[in-house]
């Protein structure tokens, strides 16, 4: 049987998955509300309003449920991250907060050009800065360099040279990319507007060879800004396949798009942010801040681990089939498009 | 401003701006969802427009009470590492149950404020009742935490460490029944009042428009019924607090003196110098009375106490005592709201009532934000009750005062936008709804 600890690790990244491909798309959305250009730039906002409103906040919890999991769980990995990302955690929040206020008040606010204007770039905005910081806190984990005193619990950080490197922010804007082509894939399938899903299919090209880029940027500063990373990407049997696999459906989502095969692009973006959160968390495995805070040493009791398996399996009960619900009102396909 | 200093401050900036929110995302859905059910029931157009502009507000009261929440849950560990390293795995059942209470709440508010069109009214009113629902309980959830803060249980230090942690045990500490059930029928409450406040406000302008006059009767129906229980709740807490925090009763109620016939101290100022009150209206054996329920009992004072495990005394008691101050007023506008219903005078008719409803509306924000205040005050020195104190508790990060600042900004920002698109909406008020005028 396999330790709780493992099975809250695995938790742990399934509900990561869940809120890039929820929350990610919500953020990519922004994105697209800042790039929402030429005679079709109000529908574009539209759909992209259409498409996050209803879901967004559900989408977020995933976030506060990763948040929730590793302070019970591995409660010396939060405070450890807590204390060395304190800036970018911050800036992060900032954004988080700008962006879902700024969405609720622009559908609340008047209607003229100018007012919609504002709180458009301060959604927008929010929405950049939010997967960016996202991106660079989950690089500075990844890269090795927060070091904590395993038996006092000190983490050695002067707060910034953890963080601001050039591998955690090839990360931060790798994450940015990837949202914005799942989000501009999403929305090519969400409308039966030919025009508009041409506009996105545009968009979600250009999103996936900035992906392509930032993953070949990352993966060459990872060689100096994240050693332990690399090594654990090459030390296991399946790595080697495992990786080529991630980049055959990263390659196979973007020529999706290109034939105008959005069903299947939607799958396979989404295949590629669980295959690349997956390959992360089984590259950084046993560590959850390497090389000192691994799964043995920082886990909670037995006894609450269990209680808290107990909590996830009972929550799970009623959160997926609410969940099903809420996307087969909004989602389906019958009721796109109108 | 050192930093420990900075970063409560940022905690207490934090929590004071989310718990308005918090409340309202409690209390918003029970008013829409009775709206709505009269209007199932009543097929009375108005009610179906009073729950859609209900639903309108809470929008808006939900995404910023959502978004401040998950800055809250960070902050947790940005401001107070240490404390969430000892105690993470200790206090995290209720948050996670809380996570799953708020995901049921977000998922249905999505259907309940875009599925007008999709769903039928009857599903629609059920993803209403599991919204109101799923947000009582995640801030019943929120509550134990915090309760477990006061009087911490379910563990046992070994060498300085927590050991033999039994979750379940710790999340139903001693305070988490009396904390929650006085935070809940706040929410309520003050929700109530609040609501009733505007509409009241609107109906001295338009004293026969119905959908005002049913607003209202919702909405101050809440409020009084909860701000009536309250006063019996805050009994059970307070005498509670007396057991397991007693330095915190002393500082509630000013009292410096440990005596058996403590007197009750109204207002006044708490001088820690010289450990006297003064300028307080002194009511003889009225503490003890309230603690004990008769005349004797003895109270322990602060000076049974260290110095170093005094909470700040003077912000303690008059918080405490405008908390209960706001609560009376309450209590007795709601007696008077259903001494009037008894007497078969509609409260809508009544201009004067109407002004009694608009100068209550904010006191029970008010006695949320100072009842707040002595929870948290009053624990001090401490962040868990006895075992750690905030200072050991700190993150190492220094020049707190930044975040402080920027998150207040922000803050502030949020707060005047919210205020001002309530505004907007709360002046479009539907004029087609008539009251037929009753015979005088």
């Amino acid at each position: 049987m396999i330790p709780l600890a493992d099975l809250v690790g695995f938790v742990m990244i399934a509900a990561l998955v869940l809120y890039a491909l929820g929350a990610g798309a919500d953020f990519g959305g922004g994105v697209w509300d800042w790039f929402a250009s030429g005679p079709r730039a109000q529908r574009q906002r539209d759909l992209i309003s259409q498409a996050i409103g209803p879901i967004w906040e559900a989408n977020h919890v995933w976030l506060i449920l990763v948040v929730v999991l590793l302070f019970v769980a591995f409660p010396p990995v939060f405070a450890a991250m807590s204390i060395a990302l304190h800036i970018p955690l911050a800036v992060m929040l900032v954004g988080i907060v700008l962006r879902g206020s700024a969405f609720v008040f622009r559908s609340h606010d008047v209607q003229t050009d100018d007012v919609q204007r504002r709180w458009s770039r301060l959604f927008a905005v929010g929405s950049i800065v939010a997967p960016v910081m996202l991106g660079v806190c989950t690089g500075a984990v990844a890269s090795g360099s927060i070091r904590v005193d395993r038996e006092t619990g000190v983490v050695q950080s002067n707060f910034i040279s953890q963080w601001l490197q050039p591998f955690p922010f090839a990360i931060g804007f790798w994450t940015l990319a990837l949202f914005a082509f799942l989000a501009a894939v999403y929305l090519t399938n969400e409308t039966a507007d030919n025009e508009l899903r041409e506009d996105f299919r545009r968009r979600a090209l250009a999103a996936g060879f900035t992906v392509a880029f930032f993953a070949l940027v990352s993966f060459i500063l990872a060689e100096r800004g994240a050693p332990l990373i690399r090594s654990g990407l090459s030390r296991e049997w399946w790595s080697m396949p495992f990786q080529i696999a991630t980049g055959l459906i990263s390659v196979g989502a973007l020529a999706a798009v290109g034939l105008r095969r959005y069903r299947l692009a939607r799958i396979l973006a989404m295949a590629q942010i669980a295959a690349i959160i997956g390959g992360w968390g089984l590259a950084q495995f046993p560590y959850l801040i390497g090389p000192d805070l691994t799964f043995a040493n920082s886990a909670a009791p037995e006894r609450v681990l269990r209680d808290l398996t107990i909590a996830l399996a009972v929550g799970a009960l009623l959160l997926f089939p609410s969940l099903w619900y809420l996307f087969r009102i909004f989602k389906s396909p019958a009721k796109m498009g109108n | 401003m050192s930093d420990l200093f900075a970063a409560r401050s940022q905690m207490a900036m934090s929590l004071a701006f989310h718990i308005i929110f918090a409340a309202v995302g409690i209390a918003m859905p029970v008013m829409m969802v009775i709206a709505e059910g009269m209007w199932l029931r009543s097929r009375e157009e108005v009610y179906l427009t009073l729950a859609k502009q209900w639903a309108k507000g809470t929008a808006i009261l939900f995404a910023v009470g959502a978004v401040s929440g998950t800055v809250l849950s960070f902050e947790l560990g940005l401001l107070w590492p240490e404390f969430m390293r000892y105690a993470g795995a200790i206090i995290g059942m209720p948050f996670s149950l809380e996570g799953f209470a708020f995901f049921l709440e977000a998922i249905f508010l999505g259907i309940y404020l875009y599925g007008w069109k999709r769903v039928s009214p009857r599903a629609h009113w059920w993803a209403g009742v599991v919204v109101a629902v799923s947000g009582m309980i995640s801030g019943v959830f929120v509550v134990t935490a915090n309760a477990w803060m006061n009087t911490p249980a379910g563990f046992e230090i070994i060498d300085g460490k927590p050991a033999n942690i039994q979750p379940i045990a710790a999340m139903l500490n001693p305070a988490a029944l009396h904390q929650v059930i006085h935070m809940t029928i706040a929410a309520y409450a003050a929700v109530g009042f609040a609501v009733a406040a505007i509409h009241a406000f609107m109906l001295r302008r338009d004293a026969q428009n119905a959908f005002h006059r049913r607003a209202f009767a919702i909405a101050f129906s809440l409020g009084a019924f909860m701000a009536v229980l309250q006063p019996l709740s805050g009994d059970f807490l307070a005498r509670q607090v007396f057991h397991y925090q007693p330095a915190k009763l002393a500082a509630m109620e000013g009292q410096f003196t440990t005596e058996s016939h403590a007197p009750l101290h109204i207002g006044g100022w708490p001088d820690e110098k010289s450990g006297t009150i003064s300028h307080d209206l002194e009511i003889p054996d009225g503490l003890s009375l309230l603690v004990y329920h008769k005349t004797s009992g003895e109270i322990k004072g602060l000076n049974a106490f260290p110095r170093d495990q005094w909470p700040p005394v003077a912000v303690v008691h008059l918080s405490f005592d405008i908390m209960v101050g706001c609560g009376m007023a309450m209590m007795l506008t709601g007696l008077l709201g259903a001494w009037l219903a008894f007497r078969k005078k509609n409260p809508c008719d009544q201009r004067w009532f109407l002004l009694l409803a608009i100068l209550t509306g904010p006191l029970g924000f008010v006695a949320i934000e100072t009842g707040w205040t002595v929870t948290e005050v009053g624990r001090q020195p401490w962040i868990i009750y006895g075992i750690m104190r905030t200072a050991n508790a700190v993150t190492p990060m220094p020049h707190l005062i930044v975040p402080f600042v920027s998150f207040t900004l922000l803050y502030v920002f949020l707060g005047f936008v919210v205020i001002f698109l309530l505004k907007r909406q709360v002046f479009q008020s539907p004029k087609s709804f008539r009251e037929e005028r009753r015979t005088p």
